[in-house]
Parts: C-alpha cells; sequence; structure tokens
C-alpha cells in the first residue's frame, strides 16, 4: 500500500484515541504542582537542619529521587504516570524514573549489557545535551571575563 | 501566613512548567525524551541569561524541582566554576553541579533493578 506523508498523517490521528485537553492539562498541573510543593517542604525541612541553600536543594533532589525510584520499583511510578502525564514526566521525579524504569526493565538481558548500558536510555540525551549547553555557556562566560 | 504563600507558589509555578509540558505532549509529536532534553536546555540558557534566578527566588521548589531547575543548576555550577578556576570551569562545573542529582539516579537505579522484580506489563 502506497501512501503520501500527508495521508498517513491522517490515518495515524484517526486511529490514537482524542486527548481530551480539559482532563489532561488540570491533572498534569496538580500533580507537578503537589510534588514541587513535597520538594519545597523537604528544602524547608533540611534548611531547618542547618544546611545552606545549596546542599538543601541537593538533598532534596536527592530525596525526591529515592521517592521515584522505590516507586517505579513497586510499578506505582507508572500508575500516577497515567494520570499525572507531564506532571510527572517534568519533575525531577520523571528524570528519575527515566533511569530506574529501564535499569529494571532490561535487567533480563543481563546486568553489564541490560541494566547498566540501557539506564541512560532516556537520561542519556538528557545529560549529553545539558552537559553540551553548560560548555558552551562556560567558554562564552569565560570569553566575557577576558573582554 | 507567609509560609502557606512559599507553598502556593511552588504549586502554582511547578504546576504550570508541567502545563507546558503536557500541551507539548498533547498538541505535538514530542516524545517525553526530547521534551526532557528541551526542558534541560531551556534551563541552562535561561540560567545563563539570569532570567531563571528570580524565578528560583519567586517560587522555591516550584522552579528547582522541574527539569529547567537541573539545568539551572548546571548552569549556575559553571558561572561558579569559571569565576574559580577559568577555562577549564567550563569543564567542570555542570557535572559538579549534576553530581548529586545523576548518582543518586544511577545508585538508586541499580539498588531497585537488584532488589525488584520486572513490573508485570498487563495491567
Amino acid at each position: 500500500m502506497k501512501m503520501t506523508t500527508a495521508e498517513y498523517d491522517r490515518l495515524t490521528k484517526k486511529a490514537s484515541p482524542n486527548t481530551k485537553l480539559y482532563l489532561t492539562l488540570p491533572k498534569a498541573f496538580v500533580i507537578g504542582g503537589l510534588i514541587c510543593c513535597l520538594g519545597q517542604a523537604l528544602f524547608n525541612l533540611y534548611s531547618y537542619w542547618g544546611l545552606n541553600e545549596m546542599n538543601a536543594r541537593s538533598v532534596t533532589s536527592i530525596t525526591l529521587i529515592f521517592f521515584s525510584a522505590f516507586l517505579t520499583g513497586f510499578g506505582l511510578y507508572d500508575k500516577i504516570a497515567k494520570h499525572g502525564g507531564a506532571g510527572t514526566l517534568v519533575p525531577i521525579t520523571g528524570f528519575a524514573n527515566s533511569v530506574v524504569a529501564p535499569a529494571l526493565e532490561f535487567k533480563t538481558e543481563g546486568f553489564v549489557l541490560g541494566t547498566a548500558a540501557k539506564i541512560f536510555i532516556i537520561a542519556g540525551p538528557v545529560i549529553v545535551y545539558g552537559i553540551a549547553a553548560s560548555v558552551i555557556y562556560g567558554i562564552i562566560l569565560y570569553l566575557f571575563q577576558l573582554m | 501566613m507567609e509560609m502557606f504563600m512559599e507553598y502556593f507558589w511552588a504549586f502554582v509555578i511547578g504546576g504550570a512548567f508541567c502545563l507546558v509540558g503536557q500541551l507539548l505532549i498533547d498538541l505535538t509529536k514530542l516524545t517525553p525524551a526530547r521534551i526532557l532534553v528541551a526542558y534541560v536546555v531551556a534551563g541552562v540558557v535561561l540560567g545563563g541569561c539570569g532570567v531563571y534566578e528570580p524565578i528560583v527566588e519567586f517560587a522555591g521548589a516550584g522552579a528547582t524541582v522541574p527539569l529547567t531547575g537541573f539545568g539551572y543548576a548546571l548552569a549556575e555550577g559553571v558561572k561558579k566554576a569559571v569565576a574559580e578556576d577559568g577555562l577549564l570551569g567550563a569543564f567542570t562545573g555542570g557535572f559538579t553541579a549534576g553530581a548529586a542529582g545523576l548518582t543518586a539516579a544511577v545508585v538508586f537505579g541499580i539498588i531497585v533493578a537488584l532488589c525488584f522484580k520486572r513490573g508485570d506489563k498487563t495491567s
């Protein structure tokens, strides 16, 4: 069967279920907002325990990643993500989920070529382009310092 | 009351970042991986331009928990490292700032892979 890209686009649009924006948007907003509130509570707790701002932020990230990793292990993060959409993807917990889920999923292919090789299958591009952008920024900063 | 406003703005701004992500998922063909890449790079660029810092001061975790906050942390790390070590800092700052998050994700990833069984995909 031959068809043009435009025709194919029309077919996929017909076949894929209609996304209901009035449902997905508020859910993403509320669930994402709640995860950020949890982050704020942790940050306040660690600040109260005497950590400086930078360290409190780092330990907050580590705690959220810990929660996300174990929810992923129990298969619960996927269940929340079904409703949360971007609300569970965009926070750092979503990043953690994108690391832990393939680590667990590809365990059957071995701990070296499965878990370890596939652990960064989604997070890899994020790190590559994040670091690349930060190096470009650093070089620009350095050049401005010279001037 | 001040305490309440802190959580309120963390909720609203953090929620808004997720709302934009949801719009990208629903209205474009961007895959989740591409959205995450876009968020981190946007965080580095906004952090570098000095736009993101006021948002962090205003919304706290509402700005640092979304992945743009990770990008902002990378930019801040590079800024600090370049000020201390010059050009070398451009190469060390990013990973130094991201170390906690990246290491946590890898370590907990391995622990979960060791301790848990693969989830049943049928449910």
